[in-house]
């Protein structure tokens, strides 16, 4: 698997896999996507973050031809949603929001199922859903009906139904809501993996921090419109932020923030866990006073580290959201 | 493409057979229902059953194929599973058409039972091929009926509700109780707008030792029926993904 963070060089020269202009959605009158315009290239991760009706599910309905869109063009893997779309739907997967696959079939009877669907060969049938199971290590359910599985062996399985035909591109939608942090951690590992092997992933979340780890460019959505477009580091480099730096003195003396708030130069001061969070004018003024404040106390500086913009900071300075908000709507993490 | 969505129609009938003829309301309104009907009409009148015995066929083929088609249409359309046929490469036709034809499989076994039953208990003779084209368009007619009408709600109790309707307005009108040309002028008009008055009709024709005849109307007319049941449901089921 392809260690975090480390991006292959095929990506930055893809073709288009995706290529939307002016795409729009209305519904009632409203717009649930307005006139957004974007591409995604081959063997990209591309993340669509967004807070809850921001339009990232409409947009992946109207990418995969379960919507038409009320204007405006997209071409996916080189076919027009309007027109072409049924043959483009043989070359791509997608795994929606809910894990909707068959209660009534086993493990393995939904993936043969989805296998003739797709249109696999049946000498080819056996042999890839037994090799999916496996991948997912759920062979040893294979005969365990889908209502059975657990929430994660169903997100899991629901994966391995849009894989059974190779597609070169992966829509994902919401692909770690409800899971616990070890399952979804997995399943993020899934998606790094996916995305080494070639296949091209399309990701909604409104986690930040899964988009941060996987992403190679995230688009923020905010009410139907896409509010800035870039890879996570640009996108945190936008943020404009006071200077801060994080310290922990060994021991934490008491007192030590309303100590720091009289000084010069420092604006505010945070407790955050064991460490404590300064912000000021410049790094040079901060970190000059902490280490005269440990020096003038006889106190070791146990760990210190200046605070860069966070993705989470970076979301809320370009939607304007309220991330808390975001994330109960969704019962986040 | 049609290899494609041929495809599609028969894997998407099998499973649809595999997992949802056993559920409770494909046997209470497919199977429970005619037979009780079929049961209360003999029990009400042993001397005459035999006269009746077309009327409750085309019945069975009534209930068994709607009965199905809420099943198979409704309970995917409250779980979202239907939307994973239509993300498949195939035409939402081919999708509709699959669905049809799973509720063509599940009538044609219930009408079979009950027709072999009847013309081996009561000695009927049978022009087979009259009854089969009969039958197998009456399937497919109502089967597209029972699409067109589930297709316009969501849950399998709202279909089995909305499709109660037409069918009892078909099996008083229709002929399966009392003949067509008893019914007074008026109701005698509607009868014939309605298509399983062409379906007890040609049955009634098939099974020569109860009426003779051509069956050749009956059969253009289930063909029309079937015709205008389906491209409105097409259209509706496209309309609910627009």
């Amino acid at each position: 698997m392809r260690p975090l963070g480390q991006t292959i060089e095929m990506k930055k020269d893809g073709a288009n896999v995706i290529s939307v202009s002016g795409l729009t959605k209305y519904y009632d009158g409203l717009a649930a996507v307005d006139g957004i315009d974007f591409e995604v290239k081959e063997g990209e991760v591309f993340g669509f973050l967004g807070p809850n009706g921001a339009g990232k599910t409409t947009t992946i309905r109207m990418l995969t031809g379960l919507s038409q869109p009320s204007a405006g063009t997209a071409q996916v893997l080189g076919h027009d949603i309007r027109t072409g779309i049924t043959l483009a739907k043989g070359k791509f997967g997608v795994v929606p929001e809910v894990s909707n696959l068959y209660d009534e079939l086993t493990a393995l009877e939904n993936l043969v199922f989805m296998a003739q669907l797709y249109g696999v060969p049946s000498n080819a049938r056996a042999k890839r859903t037994e090799e999916l199971l496996k991948t997912f290590g759920l062979f040893e359910k294979k005969e365990a009906r889908f209502s059975t599985l657990s929430r994660g062996m169903k997100r899991a399985l629901t994966i391995a139904a849009a894989l059974l035909h190779k597609p070169r591109l992966l829509f994902l939608d919401e692909p770690t809501v409800g899971l616990d942090a070890v399952n979804a951690r997995s399943l993020r590992s899934l998606v790094q993996k996916l995305n080494y092997q070639g296949v091209t992933i399309f990701l909604t979340t409104h986690y930040l921090e899964e988009a941060d780890l996987l992403c190679d460019r995230i688009a923020i959505l905010v009410r139907g419109k896409i509010v800035a477009l870039d890879t996570p580091d640009n996108l945190k480099q936008m943020v404009k932020s006071e200077p801060a730096c994080e310290v922990r003195f060994a021991p934490m003396p008491e007192g030590v923030i309303s100590e720091f708030e009289k000084q010069r130069g420092i604006h505010r001061v945070e407790s955050s866990g064991d460490n404590m969070r300064l912000y000021g004018e410049n790094m040079p003024s901060l970190t000059e006073a902490i280490f005269k404040y440990g020096s003038q106390k006889g106190l070791e500086i146990a760990s210190i580290s200046s605070v860069k913009p966070s993705l989470e900071d970076a979301f809320i300075q370009l939607s304007g959201m309220d991330l808390e908000v975001m994330l109960a709507e969704k019962g986040g993490r | 493409m049609w290899r494609d969505n041929l495809r599609g129609i028969y894997y998407i009938a099998l499973k649809d057979m595999k997992t949802y003829y056993l559920k409770p309301p494909a046997i209470s309104w497919g199977i429970v229902f005619p037979l009780a009907w079929i049961l209360a009409f003999y029990l009400r009148n042993p001397q005459d059953f035999r006269e009746l015995v077309p009327g409750l066929i085309a019945m069975t083929v009534l209930f068994s194929t709607t009965a199905v088609e809420a099943v198979v249409i409704n309970l995917e359309l409250r779980v979202g599973s239907l939307e994973r046929l239509l993300l498949a490469p195939i035409s939402l036709s081919a999708v509709l058409l699959g669905k049809v034809l799973g509720g063509v499989i599940f009538g044609f076994m219930m009408t079979t039972i009950v027709t072999l039953s009847s013309v081996l208990v009561f000695e009927l003779q049978v022009n087979t091929l009259y009854l089969v084209s009969i039958l197998v368009l009456s399937l497919f007619a109502f089967a597209s009926l029972g699409a067109l009408l589930c297709v316009l709600v969501k849950e399998v109790f709202e279909a089995q509700t909305l499709l109660n309707l037409p069918r009892f307005l078909m099996i008083f009108l229709c002929g399966v109780v009392y003949p067509v040309s008893a019914l007074p002028p008026a109701l005698k008009h509607f009868a014939y707008v309605l298509p399983l008055t062409y379906t007890v009709d040609g049955v009634q024709k098939s099974l020569a030792s109860v009426q003779s005849g051509n069956i050749i109307l009956d059969v253009f007319v289930l063909i029309a029926f079937t015709l205008a049941f389906i491209f409105p449901a097409v259209k509706l089921l496209a309309k609910k993904f627009a």
